[in-house]
Order: C-alpha cells, then structure tokens, then sequence
C-alpha cells in the first residue's frame, strides 16, 4: 500500500522537495499537494524580472500543470488549509475538504511583512511576494506615477528598479543609514547608492514610517521625523514572516519558524517543515538555496535514503539589478578574530574585501567586479587555507588556472546554482549525454543559471573543463556571423578606430575564422564600409547578394524581373507604351502592378534583362535593394476632397530625395492626404499623414512578416522638414543598424526615446542630413550606370560552346 | 561510355571577375564556371540539387560556393553539397593555359 503524502503549500522548496522524494522513489506515495495560489509551481525569483520587463508571467512556471499529472500528484490550487488535525492524522481546507495523512509536509513559505503603521491598509499598499502582488504594480504603473518603497534591502531595491522600468517615479525608504545591511559593509553600500542614484532611484534615508495616509488609496506617508511625501503607491520590503499559524494551532512547537531538527522534523514526528517556514538551529532562511538542501534532505529522510541530515548553510547574495555587480557572502563585518583584505579602487569603482580568520576566508563583499564571487565563496564554503596565498592572489581575478583548479577541487555533489539546485555532477552529466557545447544549452537542459545567473563564470568553467579542447568559446557570444564573436558595434568601432580600409583588412585583423568572410558578414561588411566611407570605399560586387549584384530580384526558375521607377506611383500614357511594347518585344511571361504601386516585369531572361533596360530607358525601381524601395503616396488635395496637403507632390519628392542610397535592409515610405490613410503609412519604416496644420511623421512601421504599427513622434509644418527628417532618419538608421534589421526590430533595439533624441537635436539633426547629403552624392542611378559598364553587362551573359 | 573528353577553350582570364561566376554552356552541358580569390579556377555543374538554383549566382566564399535561391554550400572542389543538406553536383577540370581558361568536358 502506498502512504499517502499530503503537502501544505505549492512553492519553490515544498515542490522542488517533492521532486527529490520522486526521483528517489516515485512508488511510495500516493502525494496530494494543496497550494492557495492559482498556479502551478513557479518561480518566485523571477518576478522581479517580470517586474523589470525582462520576462513574462508565462515564462516562469518551474512545473506545468501536465508535471503533476505525469507523476500522479493530486493538485488542489485556489484553496488554503485552515487546520492541521495531528491526532486525527488529517488536515482541513477552506472549501470544507478533509484529506487524511500518514505523513504531512508544511512548506507553506511566508509572508510580506505589513509594518503595523495606521493606513497600512488602504489600498495601493502591498508587498511584493506573488504574481499578484506583481500585477498589482504593473496595474498601477499603468494609472499612477509615484511609487515609494520602504526597504532598502534586496527585495525592495528589486522592487523600485522594477517600478522605474514601468515608468514610475521612485523613492526608497530606509530606516538606516547604510542599503542592504545585511549583506554590504558601509563603503560597498556607498557605492551601490551612488550607482543608483544614477539609475534615477531616489532615497530617503534614515526615515521611520509613522502612518500611511489617504481617502481610500493611499495618498502619502508620514515619517517620525515629521516629514512626509505623498504617493500613489507603497511597497512594503521590510521583511519576511514565516506562515507559522497553521503549525502553531496544531500545537506544534513553533518559534520565529516552525522549529525542525536536523531530517527537518517538526515536534510530531509524521510531520515536516522545509522552505522559508521551518526554523532550523534558531535560523529561518529566506533564500532558495539552503531552502533546496532541506528539501534534498528531507527527501532521503522520508524515503528511508541514506543521508547527512541537513547542517545548516552559510549565504550568498547578489543583487538582480543591471549596472549594480555585487557579491555578498558569509561575513560582512571586521570584528577581533577576523582580518580584511581590501581593494578600493575608486576611480574604477570597483571594491574587494575578503575577511579572514585563521588562515580561512570567513567573508566576501563585492562591488562593482563580482567575477571572482563564485571562487572566493567556494573557499569559503570549503575552508581553503589560505597561507600559502598572498593577499594579492585571493584577490587577483580568477585565472584560467585557478578556476579551472577550482572545477577540478569540486566534488559533483557540490552546488553550482543555487537558485535551482543544480549540482557540478548533474551539469557534467547532461554536456556529456545530450552533446552540449554552450553555455546557453546548458542552461536550457539543466535549469542552472536560469534564475539569478550568478552562476555563469561557474557554469562555463566546467563546461569547458568537461570538453576540454572541444570547448569553442566563441561559440557562446552571438557575434555578427559565424566567423567572428564580435558583434556588429564591436566591428564598425573597430573599422573606425583601427582606419581598416577593405573587407579583407577587417577581415584579417580582427582575426576572423574564415578569412572570405561568409554569406552573412561578406555583405555586411561591405555595407559597413561603404557606409563609414562613402566617397573613398569602392564598392565590392562579389560581397553583393545577387539581387543587388545584378540589380534584379532572381526568380525561382533563375529568370529576373524588373521593376522600373513610378514616383509615388505616376506614370504617363508613353511610358505605358513603352512597357508594353518592351514586354511583347521580350515574351515577358508575366506583367502585373507591383504592391508597391508600380509595374513588374517578371520572368525576364538573364541574357535579355541589360537588353530589356536599354530599351526601356527608365530609371530603375529598386525593387531588389537594400535602400529605398517607393514611397507609396495617396491622390491628397490634387484630387481628393478629403486631402490637406499635396501628399503626391511630397511622395515624389521623397522618394527623389531618398532613393538609391544604401540602407541595412529595404525602406518603404509613405505619405497620406488626411488621416483617412489611403496609403497605408502606418506601415511604413517612415510614413508621413498630412493634416491641416502640417504634416505627422511615423517610424518604424512594417507590413510583413511580423506587423508593427509605427510610432508617431513628431509634427511639422512644412514639406521642406519632412524631408530633412527623412534623410536625418535614414541616416541614423544607416550609422546605428544592424545589416539585413529592418527599421522595425531596430526602433525596439534602440529605443524610440533615443531615437528622437537623436533626430530632434538640433546639432545632431543637421549633422545626419549633412552626412546622408555626402553619401547621396556618391550614388548614380543603377541601370544607366550598368548599361555603360561593359563588366557589368558581361554578367548577364552566358558564353556558349 | 569512355566517349572522349574534350578540353575546350573558354574565355581571357582577365574576363573572368573573381568570385563572381559564370554561365558557360559547353556541348550541351550547363555549368558554372568561377575564379577564386588565390586565382584558380574551378568548374561545377550549374544547378543546385534543391531546386535548380543558378549556382553561376551564388556568393562565393573560399572552396565553397552558396546557392542564390536557399543558401545551400557546395563545394566547388568536389561538388558535394555540404551538410545539413544532401547531393552533389557534377566536377569539370577547369585550368588556365597562357591566359585562357579551359574546361575538360
Ligand atoms: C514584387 C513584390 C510582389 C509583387 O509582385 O507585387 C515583392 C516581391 C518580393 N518581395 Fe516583397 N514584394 C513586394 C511588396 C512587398 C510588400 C508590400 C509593400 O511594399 O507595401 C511587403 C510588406 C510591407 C513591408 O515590407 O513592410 C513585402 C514584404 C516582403 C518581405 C518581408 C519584409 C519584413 O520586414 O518582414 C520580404 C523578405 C525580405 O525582405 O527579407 C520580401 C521579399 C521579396 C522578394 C524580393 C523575395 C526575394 O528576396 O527574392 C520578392 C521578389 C519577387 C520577384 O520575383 O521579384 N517582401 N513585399 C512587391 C514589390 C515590388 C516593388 O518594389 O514594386
Ligand atoms: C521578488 C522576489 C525575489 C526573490 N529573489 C530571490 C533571489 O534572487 N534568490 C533567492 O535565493 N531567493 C529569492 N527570493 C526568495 C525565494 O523566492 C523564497 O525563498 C522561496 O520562494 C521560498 O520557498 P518556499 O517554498 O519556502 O515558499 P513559497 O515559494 O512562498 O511557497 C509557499 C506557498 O505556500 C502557500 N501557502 C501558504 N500558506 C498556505 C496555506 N495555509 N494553505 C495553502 N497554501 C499555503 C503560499 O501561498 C505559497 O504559494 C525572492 C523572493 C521574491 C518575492
Ligand atoms: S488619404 Fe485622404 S486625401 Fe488621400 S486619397 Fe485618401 S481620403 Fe483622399
Ligand atoms: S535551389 Fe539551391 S538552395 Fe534551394
């Protein structure tokens, strides 16, 4: 017969419990967890990244509903235990449900800690624990704009930055003088504000609340001193409490936590306690990490697996905010027994201080550098000795060597993330198993460094310890192509700082794997190039794609077509001749008008298309390029009783004015009569919608693959402005985009506020303009130029024998 | 079988951009002739296993040329189509005489 397993509480450490008395033996219990939140177990690191905008809500569930089916678990979410029956062997639940046990698991967590301040409960006073907790201020971020928070510790320093990304206002309160007391000394605290305060955080130090006031929401705070502010939101951070109550009307022996010995016994034997609720040798922990090891413990004590008992941990913290790098772990405080090693070099803002007592690292703060946090903390937890070491080698950054000795030390039970539980054996396991070369997939199949990523450095080192000289460093950066790790802004700083002058010079001094280049980077560079400098580079035909190589989209069956020039859409009755007497002159299998508003030939022959052109005498459309493809324009006030301003006329203009220069993927414009938008310019990379008093201009707008509406960012009163904010605008994205990014994953990438910033200043504007005026003057129109080029005629032709 | 083969004049060298291919239709068969960047010159068939690609249009880079329509990498040493993608294309000796360039046929 199967026991039956009943657990309290569908959090991290009571299922990740669960999850080691499974893999130890999945038969013994018959298991029935009952969770008063909504969801399936997730993971409550991550709200802060939800919080911050780096995830989504979905993203975070550890187990999926379909978990807890395939291991037979009977889940009951939405519902809260109420009462503990020790003698009847039986627990009780809100919704009147008695489930009986043979052994019960409290893992019930705990609970924001609510300063008990009048006005503690208005509304729009919350802390900061679960997902609702965490719409709550995605909620109010929407509606209201000053936020404070009171705490100025871990949790309530994640919190404000969370806040600000939601665009908020932010102040934190705090009642000493010095951020995150527990796991910074004064001079890294120091720091870590002024960081901050960079940030835009605001602080409020040394203040005690008194009272919350307010109608019903929240209006301000009172402080002892008898100053206040006023705000829309408070975040209380202050502090943890452990959900207790349960344990203690049961008659179980509580104290701040619900007190357990070391195989995480309560004081009646068939009950547990482990996660933040559970009190162990006079310490709770309100961290993930000790909270696994007690789960692991209890896991071998209740499936009768040998084990150690649980001994206690010592922590480490770092902070989940980007631009503050810190490490904190064991002691922070000199006292006699102890000696300090410290490096504070303030002009890098970077400090070290490593306490040592008895030749043994007994405390680490970091700030500013945290890389060495990992090895420092391992000798802690190890208790290297030390004497051998000069205090300028504990210091020193870790080396290949001593890192890699490091990995070499470590036994596989030994933890490399804490926030998931994943050890070294377990990440070895999975690289030699499943062929895992990056860090990235490691993560991905182990779970390690998915939640704080502190443990990367860690997790790399025994990934190239593991495959030794198949580990491919580059391998893991996403560098612009396959033959070098550096990114697109690394090359272009490089090509203008370094002077490089040709593809094959970059290529050669930046080291590339390939020394050819490949499909990728041999366009881009060229592009890249021409766009550094327009008047002396020449461009290279063979890094051209043969769409642009031979100025005409290649077809399926290698057959091309051409796409002449219509300004904004005109023609006149001659060139429609033309191209009818053209299309039947060549047998053009196939005529249609373009969704960009003009005439296509399509399934032209290779030989015929230089000849399709002579004949034609038009300008070419572009319709194969990265640069300005048409400029899609509406009838306005010639014609139409609704137009305002002459939207055809502007059109053209643009399209005159922006045509042929190269771009790092295809533009589309266009410009609308009224607001009526017969020309779709919400659409377009830039768009412009004529109103009576002048002329909205929109950017990064894409009808493609993936659609986004463009943003409106400013009104102005003539044409003539328009078309210098076309040309500041398409030179900004020539200097600042990445080769083949449209403008639409650009403006996300680099922030529509930047980006006004950029075109609206004045000095900055004219700058732009100047600069695409110089390259637009290198540029002559495709066809009548190839027509005289005889080299580039000869590509059309095939020799034959 | 065992039909003798014929080495047949092309074209000038200088005519011949590196990198970029050429189409060259040599008794009745289509194939694609280029010049490398370290000036030798190599001859395959024409059309990419995958759906008839004009590979005389592709990006060269090294031994390798990369088919215009889906990207796929041939080798233009030994015409084998280079994984994840499968098949091969047909090989011609190609060389240089005196300035011209020839192909075995
Ligand atoms: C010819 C035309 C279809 C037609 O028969 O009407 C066309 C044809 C091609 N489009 Fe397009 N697009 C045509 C209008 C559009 C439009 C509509 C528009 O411009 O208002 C769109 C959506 C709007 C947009 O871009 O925001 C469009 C979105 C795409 C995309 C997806 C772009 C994206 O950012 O998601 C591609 C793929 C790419 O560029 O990488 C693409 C790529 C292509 C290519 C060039 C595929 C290629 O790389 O070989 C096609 C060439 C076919 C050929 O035989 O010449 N075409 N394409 C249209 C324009 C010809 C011209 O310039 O006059
Ligand atoms: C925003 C945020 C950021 C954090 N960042 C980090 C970090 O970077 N590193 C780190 O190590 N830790 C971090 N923590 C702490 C970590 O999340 C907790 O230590 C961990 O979740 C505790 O696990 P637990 O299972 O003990 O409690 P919980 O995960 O809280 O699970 C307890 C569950 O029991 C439920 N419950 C309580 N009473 C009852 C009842 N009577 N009936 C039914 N269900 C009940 C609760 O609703 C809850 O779902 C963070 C916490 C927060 C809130
Ligand atoms: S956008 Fe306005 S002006 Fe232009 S055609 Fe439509 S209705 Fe007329
Ligand atoms: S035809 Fe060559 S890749 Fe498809």
């Amino acid at each position: 017969m199967k026991r039956n397993l009943v657990m309290i509480g569908n959090g991290m450490a009571g299922v990740r419990c669960i999850e080691e008395i499974l893999k130890r033996n999945s038969e013994m219990f018959k298991i029935t967890i009952i969770g008063d939140e909504h969801y399936p177990n997730y993971n409550r690191i991550m709200l802060s990244h939800v919080l911050q905008g780096k995830t989504e809500i979905s993203d975070i569930h550890i187990n999926d509903w379909q978990w807890y089916d395939d291991h037979n678990i009977t889940l009951f979410t939405g519902e809260r235990v109420t009462e503990i029956n020790p003698t009847e062997k039986e627990v009780i639940t809100d919704q009147g449900k008695h489930v009986s046990y043979d052994e019960l698991i409290i893992a019930t967590g705990s609970s924001a800690f609510i300063l008990p301040v009048p006005g503690s409960g208005l509304e729009g006073v919350i802390g900061f624990r679960n997902i609702e907790d965490t719409e709550l201020m995605l909620e109010a971020a929407r509606q209201y704009k000053k936020a404070i928070v009171i705490g100025g510790g871990l949790l309530g320093l994640e919190a404000a930055r969370g806040l600000m990304d939601q665009g908020m206002d932010v102040q934190v309160v705090h009642l000493l003088s010095s951020l995150m007391e527990q796991q910074l000394d004064p001079s890294a605290a120091k720091m870590l504000k002024k960081d901050l305060e960079a940030q835009g955080m605001q602080f409020l130090m040394e203040k005690q609340t008194t009272e919350i006031y307010g109608n019903e929401r929240v209006e301000g705070i009172h402080f002892s001193d008898g100053t206040s502010v006023e705000c829309d939101l408070v975040v209380m951070a202050v502090g943890i409490k452990p959900n207790i109550q349960l344990a203690k009307h049961a008659g179980l022996q509580v104290n701040r936590g619900i007190v357990v010995n070391e195989y995480m016994q309560t004081s009646a034997p068939a009950i547990y306690a482990v996660g933040e609720c559970a009190e162990h040798n006079g310490i709770t922990y309100g961290l993930v990490a000790p909270l696994y090891e007690q789960g692991i413990t209890l896991a071998e004590h209740i499936t009768n697996s040998e084990t150690n008992g649980y001994q206690g941990s010592i922590l480490s913290t770092q902070l989940k905010v980007a631009g503050c790098d810190l490490f904190s772990g064991g002691k922070i405080a000199e006292d006699d027994q102890t000696e300090a090693i410290i490096v504070h070099d303030q002009f890098a803002g970077v400090y070290k201080k490593i306490l040592v007592t008895d030749n043994k690292v007994v405390g680490v703060v970091l700030y500013g550098d945290a890389s060495d946090g990992t090895r420092l903390f391992s000798m802690l937890k190890k208790g290297t000795d030390i004497s051998g070491f000069t205090s300028a080698a504990v210091l020193q950054k870790a080396g290949e060597d001593t890192l890699d000795e490091m990995i070499t030390d470590m036994s596989a039970e030994e933890t490399v993330c804490g926030c998931n539980g994943v050890t070294k054996g377990a990440i070895v396991q999975s690289i030699l198993e499943q062929d895992l070369k990056t860090y990235e997939e490691v993560k991905t199949c182990t779970k390690a460094g998915s939640s704080c990523g502190k443990c990367r450095g860690v997790v790399e080192a025994i990934l190239a310890h593991t495959l030794g000289d198949g580990f491919d460093p580059e391998a893991e950066k996403p560098g612009m192509c396959p033959c070098t790790p550096l990114t697109r802004d690394e090359v272009v700083a490089e090509i203008k700082e370094k002077g490089l002058q040709s593809p094959k010079e970059v290529r050669h001094v930046l080291k590339f794997k390939n020394e050819e280049g490949c499909p990728t980077c041999r366009p881009a560079l060229n592009y890249y190039m021409r766009m550094l400098m327009p008047e002396q580079y020449e461009d290279d035909k063979a890094s051209r794609f043969v769409n642009e190589r031979m100025n005409g989209n290649i077809q399926n069956n290698g057959t091309f077509s051409v796409v002449p020039r219509m300004y904004g859409g005109t023609t006149t009755g001659d060139d429609l001749i033309r191209l009818g007497e053209v299309a039947n002159k060549y047998n053009v299998p196939l005529v249609k008008i373009t969704g960009a508003s003009r005439v296509g030939l399509y399934g032209v022959k290779k030989e015929d298309v230089p000849r399709v052109w002579e004949d034609l005498g038009m300008r070419s459309g572009y319709a194969y390029s990265k640069s300005l493809r048409n400029v899609k324009s509406c009838v306005g006030s010639r014609f139409c009783r609704f137009g305002t301003q002459d939207s055809l006329g502007l059109g053209i203009r643009l399209e005159q004015e922006i045509e042929m220069v190269d771009t790092p993927h295809k533009m589309k414009m266009g410009v609308s009569g009224c607001p009526r938008n017969c020309a779709e310019v919400l659409t377009k990379d830039f768009g412009v919608v004529c109103v009576e008093n002048g002329y909205q201009l929109y950017l990064g707008g894409n009808g493609g693959t993936e659609v986004r509406e463009g943003d409106t960012f400013i009104t102005v009163a003539t044409e003539e402005e328009v078309i210098m904010m076309a040309k500041a605008f398409t030179q900004y994205y020539r200097e600042t985009g990445i080769y083949n990014e449209r403008t639409a994953p650009w403006v996300e990438r680099i922030g529509l506020d930047n980006i006004k910033i950029a075109l609206l200043d004045k000095v900055q504007h004219a700058e732009l303009v100047e600069r695409f005026n110089q390259a637009k003057a290198t540029y002559e129109e495709a066809w009548a130029s190839a027509l005289q080029d005889q080299k580039q005629k000869e590509l059309f032709e095939i020799i034959k024998k | 079988m065992g039909a003798t083969k014929e080495k047949v004049k092309i074209m000038k060298l200088e005519d011949l951009p590196k990198q970029i291919g050429k189409e060259v239709h040599v008794n009745g068969k289509s194939i694609a002739l280029f010049q490398l960047s370290n000036g030798e010159v190599r001859a395959i068939g024409s059309r990419c296993p995958h759906t008839n690609g004009p590979l005389a249009e592709g990006i060269v880079s090294g031994e390798f040329v990369f088919c215009p329509l889906q990207n796929w990498k041939i080798s233009l040493n030994t015409g084998e189509v280079q994984k994840p993608d499968d098949g091969a294309v047909p090989t011609y000796t190609a060389e240089v005489d005196n300035g011209y360039v020839y192909i075995t046929v």
